[in-house]
């Protein structure tokens, strides 16, 4: 797993790498993608990270936060982050335009386990901006496409004005990707499933071990994939989730993404439901 | 004494007034030295120029919510314990900055502050500070990540430990395995002994340090006396271990069962007794901001007018506010029995899990230091059940 320290950026975890944004794509009302490529050639050119990975997006005078890449792992030098404006800090960014500078740090974080399920089935089972930090999964491996068995996304979001990516979802099926999507309010020109995330799993019937489950969504969504998951009899050790906190660090220092003994910053984002299992459904914890 | 190298643990004896000189020497080699003052009727670490500064003959009395200093009629140059500040007011400063960012042209310039250069020296640090220190160790330098200030500062510091004479009601460092003898890194330890010093030496700078002093090396008999005063003290603070707190009179004298406190607390994250100490604690964070291993901060930007030249500053933050555990998606530890469960399972429990200690050195300042006396060790032991 990449880190910081693999990365060709300064020697002190603080300092944040300047970038320049290149692109910038409104993706669904409040959600859009940001190209960012650093200023540093050898940064740009050397810099890598994993899926599931995250950077911490710096707006001097602001603050920053903590959001998931979501391009392709293999496309280097320019790096997308898909963003739902949710305080200061992406309030600012979301006025930044095309030519602006911002500072980059990362990337941090724990990956989802692409390599480990080579040869596996995949389902990945998400809502609404949690397909962002899936979306670099979902490309590594339609880039090795012969290397996994079945491979499924389930997404949904609550109203179709929600559903990102959606011009990808064809290239997606071309590349032999099962995708299902739904609402959980329809309207009157939706020709799709009205319902939950989870259930959707009643539309698969899946091979319990050799399959493999990575989430991300609200909380409440993955609780609920999860026990999809368990009822069909997928083992914990091959359920993933991500799991959420606010940051002022992203190493471990400043306590605040703690749930129980993880750091979700330096222990997660992404879980696997072994870990994640006792502090899962704790109210307040 | 001739400037021979002396080997790493061996003994020494001074006569008090070499103090002075050892005070001298540390400062005449640039080092910033600190050590215990008095300040608004408190023991904490100052600039120490002069053994005249240091509170000799007080002691302190500490039970929850109560702190006072008294005068006593010995001459102790060490006999109060612990105070308010520990080590981590000056490794981890309650603010730095982090990060300077300057936008000329449309284009931000971010680069690090200057660290200060100038190293410090300690005088007086006692055993339970010098394991919150290796515990902090573990935190900024022991991950994934190393945080380059503290680094620096901790590359550059001298310990001149101190063994304890005695306890206050509020120490249970025999309970942690932390003390009272002092055991850990140090480059010079000292233990009062009939009005002169024995000192160990930790390290070769800690040699380096008694050139220039007057010193003779310690005859095993005094070394032996020396000794015998700490584990005296440790054999003390074990008869508490006998009395329940409910069959004490007078001053409570502190000490934790700490057997399998891991899963203790873990298993009862919905024991009622946290709803109960919720109705005392304030949340207001006393304890997170005495204890020293506690290292939870926030981050946050400063900037001028213009907006064009920005600080990145880190300051003391505590799992006791209703800010830290802020998410876009609401705050998850919305009551005061959540975070106060927070604060003790993390302490006692997970702690373990994230860095194989214990975060709790038992040196009692979160008992001391509490407004309404709210006790750590009561806690766990109502938890256990220990409690009538």
């Amino acid at each position: 797993m990449s880190t910081l320290l693999d990365s060709p950026l300064i020697d002190n975890p603080w300092v944040a790498n300047s970038a320049q944004i290149v692109d910038v794509r409104p993706e669904v009302p409040g959600v859009s993608t940001y190209d960012l490529v650093f200023d540093n050639r050898d940064v740009a050119e050397g810099y890598r990270f994993e899926p599931g990975q995250f950077n911490m997006l710096y707006l001097p005078g602001f603050g920053e936060s903590a959001i998931s890449i979501s391009s392709d792992p293999s496309r280097h030098g320019v790096l997308s982050h898909t963003v739902r404006v949710a305080g200061n800090v992406t309030q600012s960014l979301a006025r930044r335009k095309v030519g602006d500078r911002i500072g980059v740090r990362g990337p941090f974080g724990s990956n989802w386990p692409v390599d480990a399920c080579r040869g596996r089935d995949v389902v990945i089972a998400c809502g609404g901006i949690g397909l962002a930090p899936l979306r670099p999964a979902i490309y590594e491996i339609l880039n090795h496409r012969e290397d996994y068995g079945r491979v499924i996304l389930l997404y949904g979001s609550r109203t179709r004005d929600g559903l990102l990516y959606t011009s990808e979802y064809d290239g997606w099926r071309a590349k032999d990707m099962d995708l299902e999507v739904t609402v959980d309010i329809g309207d009157a020109n939706w020709k799709g499933h009205v319902g939950v995330v989870p259930q959707l799993f009643y539309r698969h019937r899946l091979q319990a071990e050799r399959t493999t489950v990575m989430s991300c969504g609200p909380e409440i969504m993955m609780r609920f994939v999860v026990f999809e998951a368990l009822a069909r009899k997928i083992r914990p050790e091959n359920i993933f989730v991500s799991m959420e906190r606010n940051m002022s660090c992203a190493m471990g220092f400043c306590g605040h993404c703690q749930i129980g003994p993880y750091f979700v910053c330096k222990d997660g984002p992404v879980f696997d439901y072994r870990q994640a299992q006792p502090f899962f459904n704790l109210e307040d914890f | 004494m001739a400037n021979k190298q002396l080997p790493v643990g061996s003994f020494l004896e001074i006569d008090a007034t070499q103090l002075q000189v050892l005070i001298d020497t540390l400062r005449a080699s640039g080092y910033r030295t600190i050590g215990p003052r008095i300040a608004d009727g408190a023991i904490v670490y100052a600039d120490l120029t002069s053994t005249d500064q240091l509170p000799v003959g007080y002691i302190d009395r500490q039970d929850g919510g109560l702190y006072r200093l008294e005068k006593s009629d010995g001459a102790g140059f060490f006999d109060y314990v612990v105070g308010p500040y520990s080590l981590k007011n000056f490794l981890f400063p309650p603010r730095e900055t982090l990060l300077e960012s300057i936008r000329k042209n449309g284009t931000w310039q971010m680069t690090p502050p200057e660290i200060d250069p100038t190293p410090l020296a300690v005088i007086g640090v006692r055993s339970c500070d010098l394991r919150a220190l290796a515990i902090q160790d573990k935190v900024f330098l022991g991950g994934p990540y190393v945080d380059p200030g503290y680094k620096a500062r901790r590359e550059k510091l001298f310990l001149v430990a101190v063994n304890c004479r005695r306890a206050s009601a509020t120490c249970f460092c025999h309970s942690m395995n932390t003390g009272p003898a002092v055991n850990g890194e140090f480059d010079l330890a000292l233990t009062e002994v009939n009005g002169r010093f024995v000192i160990e030496i930790g390290s070769s700078a800690g040699a380096g340090a008694m050139a220039g002093i007057d010193w003779v090396p310690a005859p095993a008999r005094v070394v032996e006396e020396s000794r015998a005063i700490s584990d005296k003290l440790k054999d003390q603070m074990h008869e508490r271990d006998q009395v329940p707190y409910s069959q004490q009179t007078g001053t409570r004298q502190r000490h934790m069962d700490t057997t399998d406190i891991h899963d203790l607390l873990l298993n009862n994250l919905e024991h009622p007794r946290w709803a109960e100490v919720a109705e005392r604690c304030l949340a207001c964070a006393n304890c997170t901001s005495v204890c020293p291993t506690c290292f939870c901060a926030s981050v946050e930007d400063v900037s001028d007018l213009s907006g064009d030249n920005v600080r990145r500053e880190r300051a003391w933050d505590s799992c006791f506010t209703m800010e830290h555990s802020y998410t876009n998606t609401g705050t998850v530890r919305k009551t005061t029995a959540s975070r106060y469960r927070q604060w003790l399972t993390h302490k006692l429990a997970t702690w373990s899990d994230q860095f194989g200690t214990s975060g709790c050195v038992g040196c009692g300042r979160c008992i001391t230091w509490c407004p309404v006396a709210i006790d750590l060790t009561e806690e766990v032991a109502a938890i256990r059940g220990d409690q009538s």
